[in-house]
């Protein structure tokens, strides 16, 4: 029954829902949730430009995301139009632009929903390395960066006045989020992508009594729900980057059962990512 | 940055009775100075040609209506925002410790009070009870941020504030929400923490009376500098006498007494005579108050001249009052 197929594709997800969930929880602390929608469906540009000018696909894939959050801080710092229509503007046009240049390339033939959707069971072992690889990467920075990341997603006005440099690691929280979405998009796809970030996370937030703990639990949780994903699709024989969104959809589901620490006191449960 | 200003600015402040040796007031002590410093906004000047500096051991007051451009001040003096005009001189290695006025934390970030005070750099765990003690909050440190009241969470900013041991401690109505007595406490905490740790203190607050009485410098803001100096020069200053002497607000008057000129969006200064200038130095004889004192009649003759006591009905508290005696202030 279990093939190694499987067994890659189970190596390949444990690995990238163990390096999204912290991530995620700043995506959810930060309210970004869109934002990170936003950089996702660039990737889909990404892959454009990468079959047109012959790029690596992952690095094609890195510098769109990376790009697109750039432009995003320009035009916010410019004024003007709202976050929430700037987002909408660049999340769908860049997705747009990305299939209409797709379909320009008549000699090209994509596989479109398994970019949109993820193709988690054509994992090889080289993609293998990248998740861990990258993983082990993205992990490291964000722990050298965890002080004054934190500092700024708490205020960036103390960050700033006590010396902790809030734009740098926002920049840098930006490129760590390109670089997660380059390697997260063949497994979940990029419509999906966001959903592994936030729905861990949110899950965690209930149980957690600290934000490190909370990085662990989001991180632990998706581990669970890309096993969970993975079983349901081959028993049901469902399309797996979906199956893995319902998983920590079910688990997420589960947790707000009125049972454990947080859920006596009455704290009411605000839906991350409610807020752009 | 005028003239009238320098008598008020340079009265000799008392001699401290408590540790602290000397009053750091020598502009070689001066941790963070402000040089002109202007800062625009949608082409609109929020403030503009603000001139003053902490220095070790002082606690500076900043004070004026809403939208006087206190915050941003106080943000340009610790490097929050940058200025577009003049510049900010800062000694090298400054800490600073920064409570801002406005501060929401998401649910979704589970936080406790305790975890709230390593925010910026590690602490001690000795530390962390020390700050959390003198706020009166060290029953609160494993609650999380979002179930405090706001009187607390004020309590907790401050604590963290405090924790790192600042050389600079900015302050931005750092009592906002705390009742009376608690209010008292915690600029008596303000107090003994410049006295026990020799820094300078920038503190920003509509509460005059309470704060004038530990103040070394008040600095009246008005999108410039309207007036200041020690609250001994200016109690005993006819000014004073009008700032204090309202019936109706205790503040308002503060806030009404040199509004002789309205600062226009490119800058420049409409005067009550109808002329216009680049700046609104009171020398430069577009203003009609400093001729005319009695203007503010109407706030004088209602408190200035009696005794504050129970039956006068003021309506100024007399334990606020007593505080303010330049004789009775207790600098211990």
């Amino acid at each position: 029954m279990l093939d190694d197929f499987f067994i890659r594709a189970l190596i390949a997800g444990v690995g990238l829902a163990i390096t999204v969930g912290p991530l995620g929880c700043f995506v959810v602390w930060r309210r970004m949730a869109y934002f990170g929608d936003t950089m996702a469906h660039s990737a889909l540009l990404g892959v454009a430009l990468s079959l047109l000018l012959d790029l690596n696909l992952m690095v094609s894939v890195f510098l769109v995301a990376a790009l697109v959050s750039l432009l995003l801080l320009a035009l916010q710092k410019r004024g003007g139009l709202s976050t929430d229509a700037l987002l909408g503007i660049l999340s769908h046009s860049s997705l747009s632009i990305g299939l209409v240049i797709v379909a320009f390339m008549t000699w090209v033939r994509i596989d479109l929903v398994g970019f949109l959707f993820g193709d988690i069971l054509a994992v090889s072992e080289a993609d293998i390395d990248i998740v861990w690889g990258g993983g082990i990467l993205v992990l490291m920075a964000l722990v050298m960066l965890w002080r004054p990341l934190l500092a700024a997603t708490v205020n960036p006005e103390i960050a700033e006045a006590e010396g902790l440099k809030p734009e740098r690691s926002r920049l840098f929280f930006m490129l760590l989020m390109a670089l997660v979405i380059a390697i997260a998009m063949k497994i979940v796809g990029i419509l999906l992508i966001t959903s592994l970030l936030i729905i861990p996370a949110a899950t965690a937030r209930r149980f957690s009594a600290s934000p490190e703990i909370m990085a662990v639990f989001a991180s632990l949780i998706g581990a669970v729900s890309v096993v969970g994903g993975l079983f349901g699709s081959l028993h049901f024989d469902t399309p797996s980057g979906p199956s893995i969104v319902v998983a920590a959809l079910v688990i997420f589901v589960l947790s707000l059962l009125p049972f454990g620490r947080r859920g006596r006191d009455g704290t009411p449960f605000s839906p991350p990512g409610g807020h752009h | 940055m005028s003239e009238t200003d320098a008598p008020l600015h340079t009265a000799p402040s008392p001699g401290p009775a408590g540790t602290r040796a000397t009053p750091a007031r020598a502009a070689s002590d001066a941790l963070v100075t402000l040089r002109e410093v202007g800062i625009r906004r949608s082409g609109r000047w929020l403030v503009r040609g603000v001139d003053f500096s902490v220095s070790r051991g002082e606690i500076v007051t900043l004070i004026g209506p809403n939208g006087s451009g206190k915050s941003t001040t106080a943000k340009t003096a610790i490097g929050v925002l940058k200025p577009d005009e003049g510049r900010v001189e800062k000694i090298g290695g400054l800490k600073v410790g920064y409570v801002p006025q406005k501060l929401s934390i998401d649910w979704t970030l589970p936080l406790t009070v305790e975890r709230l005070m390593t925010l910026t750099g590690p602490l001690k765990s000795a530390e962390i009870s020390e700050a959390l003690s003198s706020t009166g909050i060290l029953h609160l440190a494993r609650a999380e941020v979002q179930h405090l009241s706001g009187g607390e969470f004020q309590r907790a900013l401050l604590a963290r504030a405090i924790a790192r041991r600042p050389d600079l401690l900015v302050l931005d109505e750092p009592v906002q929400g705390v009742d009376f007595s608690g209010e008292i406490a915690l600029y008596d905490l303000i107090k003994t923490i410049r006295n026990r740790t020799g820094c300078g203190i920038l503190l920003i607050s509509h509460d005059l009376h309470v704060v004038m009485a530990e103040t070394d410098t008040v600095i009246c803001l008005n999108g410039h500098v309207c007036c200041r100096g020690t609250p001994q020069a200016v109690s005993q200053s006819p000014e004073y006498q009008r700032l204090f002497g309202v019936k109706a607000a205790q503040t308002l008057a503060v806030y009404n007494h040199d509004h002789d000129h309205t600062h226009l969006p490119d800058g420049r200064v409409l005067h009550a005579d109808g002329s216009l200038t680049d700046h609104c130095h009171p020398e430069d004889g577009h203003h009609p108050d400093d001729r005319h004192p009695d203007q503010h009649r109407e706030h004088d003759t209602a408190v200035a001249d009696h005794v504050h006591d129970d039956s006068c009905g003021c309506g100024h508290s007399q334990i606020r009052l007593k505080r303010l005696e330049p004789g009775k202030r207790d600098r211990a």
